[in-house]
């Protein structure tokens, strides 16, 4: 029995991890994707406000990966430490 | 110009002073290792603990590594500060001027001339950072892939966020809690404490993808080249073929770029929270009723 469920707990990290991290990039590849192209579309109009633009750019896209880096963040706690954690409650039952 | 004795002395040992922390630091990572099975995703090694009240104080990788850095960045600065003169004669007080000149004008036109006693601290923010992130590349665990040491800068700039905010007088302080609507308190102390939360786990984060990807990718081409000269007899089946060269290549972006680019974003960040958050007006309204004050009494 205890077997079982020690494998219904690291089978369900395994899968949240994966979960995680791939529903978790959407948002930040999506929105990295449009400051790109958007900040693509000024240098295009403005050429010669290039450094400017680039520097924001990054900027911005740092802070939009946030929530990905959040996720990646939960799917390491899944894979590295949550399994041990929930068999150690497991076995104290 | 010919320098004299003297100054090369001093001058290689500020070179040792550079060179000796990271080389032991390896050194000391070489002799306690604990040979594992294949290649596995490990935290720091945990050299030991010191018993605390609340809790027990690991001294492990993380901390040796920064203090390691740290030493080397003290040796850096002082090599590159040496016989300063009126008109730069070396080198090295070119690149050090540029250094300075640079960080200045990042500083001023972030922060606004109100802050630029910032500085340094900025330098010394994007210097430790990107040298903690790139000591991966000398095989170092880097301390910045160590959530407990982006946590501690993190909680250094809210000090400073905070203290800067306190300069518009507490109530002002206490009162932007419930600025828009009173019912919205909770949710501005919420945003209050996630700015160091992001700030440490962005860092973080971005260290620590690059040292699993790159790991698995070590993993991944041991695979692939055994099944590639697998065939060959003995030790030669076993020769990590791809291991030469491509991981370097990766090596380029998860270490040189992202280190880079995470210490520029740590300290863009910290340049911008604090002066953003500075309440300029009620600060020079303070200002104006001391000096009134003062002028009442006299």
């Amino acid at each position: 029995m205890l077997t079982i469920a020690a494998a219904i707990i690291l089978g369900c990290c395994a899968l949240g991890a994966g979960l995680c991290t791939g529903i978790g990039a959407i948002g930040p590849g999506i929105g990295e994707g449009n400051a790109v192209a958007k900040s693509c579309e000024a240098i295009g109009r403005q050429p010669e406000s290039k450094g400017a633009v680039t520097s924001t750019m990054i900027m911005g896209c740092a802070v939009a990966e946030t929530t990905g880096i959040y996720s990646l963040v939960i799917s390491i706690l899944l894979i590295f430490v949550a399994p041990s954690t929930f068999i150690n409650i497991l076995k104290s039952l | 110009m010919k320098k004299s004795l003297k100054a090369r002395i001093v001058d290689g040992l500020l070179i040792a002073m550079m060179v000796l922390p990271l080389t032991l630091a390896l050194l000391l990572k070489i002799l306690t290792r604990v040979p594992a099975e294949g290649i596995s995703v490990t935290g720091a090694q945990v050299f030991f603990t010191v018993p605390m009240p609340f809790m027990d104080m690991h001294i492990g990788e993380s901390q040796v590594n920064s203090l390691a850095v740290l030493i080397t960045l003290f040796g850096f600065c002082l090599f590159m500060t040496r016989d300063l003169k009126v008109k730069p004669t070396s080198k090295r007080q070119v690149i050090a001027e540029w250094i300075v000149e640079t960080v200045q004008n990042l500083v001023n036109t972030n922060m606004g001339e109100r802050f630029a006693a910032f500085a340094p601290f900025i330098t010394a923010i994007l210097g430790l950072s990107a040298l903690s992130s790139l000591s991966s590349m000398l095989g170092l665990f880097p301390p910045t892939s160590d959530v407990n040491v982006t946590f501690g800068w993190a909680i250094l700039v809210f000090g400073l966020i905070t203290y800067y905010k306190l300069k518009g007088g507490f109530g002002n302080y206490v009162k932007g809690y419930f600025e828009p609507l009173f019912i919205l308190a909770p949710l501005n102390v919420i945003g209050e404490i996630a700015t160091p939360i992001s700030m440490a786990f962005r860092h973080f984060g971005n260290v620590l993808s690059g040292v699993v990807i790159s790991t698995l990718l070590a993993s991944g081409l041991q695979v692939a080249s055994s099944a590639i000269i697998g065939w060959l007899p003995g030790f030669l089946g076993e020769f990590p073929l791809l291991r030469f060269g491509v991981p370097a290549v990766f090596s380029i972006y998860f270490d040189i770029f992202s280190g880079c680019m995470q210490a520029f974003i740590f300290a863009m960040l910290t340049m911008l929270n604090i002066a953003n958050n500075f309440p300029e007006e009620e600060y020079e309204k303070r200002l104006q009723r001391k000096r009134e004050k003062a002028l009442r009494k006299a």
